[in-house]
């Protein structure tokens, strides 16, 4: 079933009514949330769309009455005829689970981790409804199946026994066990793997439409909200910037904001020429309570748009923007829209012949605690002069284990490595000649740039250090340092600033300079901006783009994410449980997915043409996935 | 953990009880030959060296045998608990501490009672009142108790309870058991108050951490009642670590209570120990260290076995699916 084309559910008057609900802190005043406001009706779903910090969490807990101590919520919350934002602790009971629930984030930390599964759902059916010890334990199963858990076994185990979709499949029963009208579902998929995350929205919403229930989800992927909802809001650092219904806000997305975050996600169908990058990051709520929330990163800011707060305006049916340039900005934000869609399509060049990497059978085996895991299982890769290369598959496949040992973190437990012609079985077996070359030829840069950076120095200093281990010559160092900044689109100011003083896409950034510091020919990236906000992931995508042609350098790219890949990379190859089991160019591995996985992985990106969630049977699989 | 793999548990931790114990004996029974002198001056503990005394001990302990011959015999007479006589008092060692194992055990249980009670039950009120006036306070106190020593404490409490405001007995140990728990409630309240406080820094944080899990919150979301979700949900996850550091706190009542003893003249297993060491009482310093070794041991077994049973991952570890 198509999200957007069953209004017959939807009455007219809303179930809830959000208006002007501000979430402020109470010790300093500072605004979390400026300005909320929301209708759902009946039966309707609405996606709250923004990054991390932009106040979605606070605003599902005020909506349940659950903020934490220290933060409050004013404005109206209209459900039932009373006021929510203002009930007390004993008026709550009666709405929290019976008529408002909520799904959290994260599967591993949300169900109480000494208690079965069957306790949990029984603990949270109807007290009123006096069951008999095994009537609870039938309707506990029951519940079970309807989250497609048919394995009455389940009831008996305790969360830490099951996978992260199950922990969120017996989460949202324990949810919906007093069957409440308004579902709030806090980014209930933002933890799982891909073709997890797919199998649970589609249970959300396949038990949305059964029981006529209203959903508010959550989340920070402007795909997955296009694919589930029926209407969207989009919240930027606390307030509405744009809302409207979800097909007309994806093909014509009327703020800058909006429109930039869908530029910078790469599609997952088509390579792009370049991704178009929002500059900067993401500014605190209490920053920009006197302007447009976005002026610091707009390309079509002007003086007016720091001229107070604008108005969330209606610009069309069901449709409101908080922009107020959008009147003569419209026009140029179609065109660029129509520009970046283009498709390049990459001439399908034959791989060149020097390998610059060599990975022959390689094998890695973990013992632990009596038990032996392969967590790379016979693999052979290559990563040829000048290419990039993608290694994609879901967490725990092996991905970064590889990584680990290409940079000789991690002992192969077999097979071959040899780079740049030096074997590398044992890094401890080479030479310490080797050992620096091989550091001058690979370096890498990972998910969380923080922890590799020591907090108590500079930047610049770190950079020193880069420069000078590899280099003793000497020479200009400081002036290498201020060259390595600006190659990262950092001025040489930055040297000074020591890292906690620095946003996560700078810190990247810093990472990708100290990289670059030794002339490496091959740059391994591992998850490089699956640790970044949203909108700061493409300028690093670019800016690794651009140092790579600029350069020459190879790149081993490693990611979950088929998007990301299909912009970074010609070579591709995906692996699953330890092993390679497809590769060849990116393009035609894509397009053209020849293993039965691989194509499982392309069906769970979410799609918004339609038939993303009702593709394959979501359901099935997991039972047997487990 | 099934409860086969329970009693493997315990039978693994015997065996490990059995080889400390066997080593313990070893570097005991070697004292009486480190110790400056002949081991007959250590057995003869001061008394004068009369030919016939000395006579009498190297018969009684072999001493004309070689060493290990000697350590095997003593050992097989220290298994059915005959450690030899005291120097000082001539009498059975094992007699000597059967008579002041009672009132030891008796206090070291309450002392441990109490601190359960006084250090998790304001723990878990501090943490509900976090930052609050009433947190701060008990956080306060706990500073205080935790920089106060036993014996310090002790002497506070007998001037205060027993001088002051004589509502309880200033000295000895009573006879049955309320006359005994009247007896050592001061004693036990020294002993146990600085080791509350600690407790309750724990239980505290450890509770503040549970509060702000996400399970809590998920729970509270779904309607359940905030008393359902603090028993069912705080209390237990708060108590794990809780449960982990009492097991050391039995044995360490047990023998701790030196001071404590001494300043209610109580005739503990703690005074022994401090007169035997005085006196080189080498008899008795053997024995007495066998014995807390051993419930060092059982106390910490006994708590893991609490562990296991409050928390199921334990249980589970090394099977999750
Ligand atoms: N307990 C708290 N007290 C005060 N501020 C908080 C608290 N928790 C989160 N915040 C602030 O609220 C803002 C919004 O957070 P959140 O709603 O979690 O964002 P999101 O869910 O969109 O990532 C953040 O800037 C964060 O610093
Ligand atoms: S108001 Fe101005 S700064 Fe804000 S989005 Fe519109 S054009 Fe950009
Ligand atoms: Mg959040």
């Amino acid at each position: 079933m198509s999200p957007h084309t069953e209004p017959t559910l939807t009455s007219d008057r809303p179930v809830l009514e959000v208006e002007g609900m501000r979430i402020e802190r109470t010790d300093i005043g500072a605004p979390i949330v400026t300005s909320l406001d929301l209708q759902l009706a009946a039966g309707e779903s609405i996606g709250i769309v923004g990054e991390s910090g932009s106040g979605k969490s606070m605003s599902a807990k005020a909506l349940i009455g659950l903020l934490p101590e220290g933060v409050v919520a004013n404005g109206t919350a209209r459900f039932d005829g009373q006021n929510l934002l203002g009930l007390s602790e004993r008026q709550w009971r009666s709405i929290r689970g019976r008529q408002i629930g909520m799904i959290m984030q994260d599967p591993f930390t949300m169900l109480n981790p000494v208690m079965r599964c069957g306790r949990i759902l029984e603990e949270s059916l109807l007290p009123e409804r006096r069951l008999s010890r095994a009537e609870r334990r039938a309707e506990a199963i029951r519940r079970l199946a309807e989250v497609g858990i048919t394995d009455e076994s389940v009831v008996e185990r305790y969360p830490f026994q099951l996978s992260g979709g199950m922990r969120q499949r017996v989460a949202i029963a324990a949810a919906l066990a007093r069957d409440p009208k308004i579902l709030i579902a806090d980014e209930p998929s933002t933890a799982l793997d891909v073709v997890t995350q797919r199998e649970v929205l589609a249970l959300i919403k396949r038990i949305q439409a059964a029981r006529g229930m209203a959903l508010i989800l959550i989340t920070h992927d402007l795909r997955v909200a296009f694919a589930t909802c029926d209407r969207i809001q989009v919240l930027y650092a606390g307030s509405l910037v744009e809302t409207g219904r979800a097909d007309d806000v994806r093909e014509l997305p009327q703020h800058p904001y909006t429109q930039g975050l869908l530029l910078s996600e790469p599609p997952a169908d088509r390579r792009v020429r370049q991704l178009v990058a929002i500059p900067g990051s993401v500014p605190s709520a209490a920053d920009v309570q006197d302007r447009c929330s976005f002026a610091s990163r707009c390309r079509w800011a002007e003086d007016v748009c720091r001229d107070g707060v604008p108005p969330l305006a209606e610009v069309g049916d069901d449709r409101h923007s908080r922009c107020v340039r959008l009147p003569e900005i419209g026009a140029e934000m179609a065109t660029l829209l129509s520009k970046s869609e283009e498709r390049v399509v990459v001439p399908a060049e034959a791989r060149s012949d020097g390998a610059l990497i060599d990975v022959v059978n390689i094998e890695k085996v973990f013992e632990s605690g009596g038990r032996t895991v392969t967590a790379v299982d016979d693999v052979s890769i290559s990563v040829r002069e000048g290419e990039s290369v993608g290694i994609v598959g879901e967490s725990g496949s092996g991905k970064t284990t590889i990584a680990r040992m290409l940079v000789g973190l991690e002992s192969p437990s077999g097979g071959e490595i040899v780079i740049d012609g030096i074997p590398v079985r044992s890094w401890r077996a080479l030479s310490p000649r080797d050992r620096r070359k091989l550091r001058q030829t690979v370096q890498t840069v990972f998910q969380d740039p923080y922890s590799s950076l020591n907090p108590m120095r500079t930047i610049g200093w770190a950079l020193k250090e880069a420069i000078t281990t590899h280099d003793r010559g000497g020479g200009n160092v400081e002036g290498r340092v201020a060259e390595l900044l600006e190659s990262v689109g950092l001025s040489a100011g930055y040297a000074q600033r020591r890292p906690s003083s620095l946003s996560g896409g700078e810190r990247q950034r810093v990472a990708i300079a100290r990289a670059l510091a030794v002339e490496p020919r091959v740059l391994i990236c591992d998850e490089p901006v699956s640790a970044l906000d949203m909108s700061v992931q493409a300028q690093i995508l670019n800016l690794l783009q651009e140092v790579r042609t600029e350069r020459g350098i190879s790149c081993l790219f490693i990611t979950h994410d088929l998007s990301i890949v299909r912009h970074a990379s010609e070579y591709l190859y995906v692996m699953h449980h330890g092993k390679v089991v497809e590769s060849g160019p990116t393009e035609s591995v894509l397009d053209n997915p020849a293993d039965e996985y691989t194509a499982q992985l392309l069906n769970s990106v979410p799609r918004p043409e339609g038939q993303w969630l009702a593709t394959g049977d979501a359901d099935e699989m997991a039972a047997t996935r487990g | 953990m099934t409860g086969r793999a329970i009693l493997l548990m315990i039978g693994k931790r015997l065996v490990a009880l059995v080889v400390l114990v066997a080593i313990l004996s070893f570097l005991v029974f070697s004292l009486v030959h480190i110790a400056p002198g002949t081991a007959v001056d250590a057995y003869l503990g001061g008394k004068p060296a009369t030919p016939e005394l000395v006579q009498l001990l190297t018969e009684r302990y072999h001493l004309d045998e070689p060493f290990f011959t000697q350590y095997w015999l003593w050992l097989k007479d220290a298994l059915v608990f005959d450690f030899g006589e005291s120097t000082l008092t001539t009498l059975p060692v094992t007699d000597e501490i059967g008579i002041r194992l009672g009132p030891s055990a008796f206090l070291a249980v309450y002392a441990y009672v109490l601190t359960m009670i006084l250090g998790v039950v304001p723990g878990i009120i501090a943490a509900l009142r976090q930052r609050k006036l009433l947190d701060r306070g008990l956080v306060a106190g706990a500073v205080v108790a935790l920089s106060t020593p036993p014996f310090v404490m002790g002497i506070l409490l007998l001037y205060l309870f027993a001088v002051l405001v004589p509502i309880f007995p200033a000295a000895g140990r009573g006879e049955g058991f309320f006359d005994q728990l009247w007896h050592l409630t001061l004693p036990a309240l020294a002993l146990a108050l600085c080791v509350a406080a600690f407790l309750l820094r724990h239980t505290r944080a450890s509770m503040i951490n549970v509060l702000d899990q996400d399970y809590i919150m998920f729970a509270r979301a779904r309607g359940l009642s905030w008393g359902h979700v603090l028993v069912r949900y705080a209390f237990r996850n708060a108590l794990i670590p809780v449960v982990t550091v009492s097991g050391a706190l039995l044995a360490f009542f047990f023998a701790g209570a030196v001071f404590v003893e001494a300043t209610f003249s109580l005739g503990g297993i703690g005074e022994l120990l401090v007169q035997s060491a005085q006196t080189s009482d080498m008899p008795m310093i053997q024995a007495l260290a066998i014995l807390i070794a051993v419930l060092i041991v059982l106390s910490n077994l006994l708590a893991d076995l609490a562990y296991v049973a409050i928390d199921p991952r334990i249980r589970f570890e090394g099977r999750s699916a």
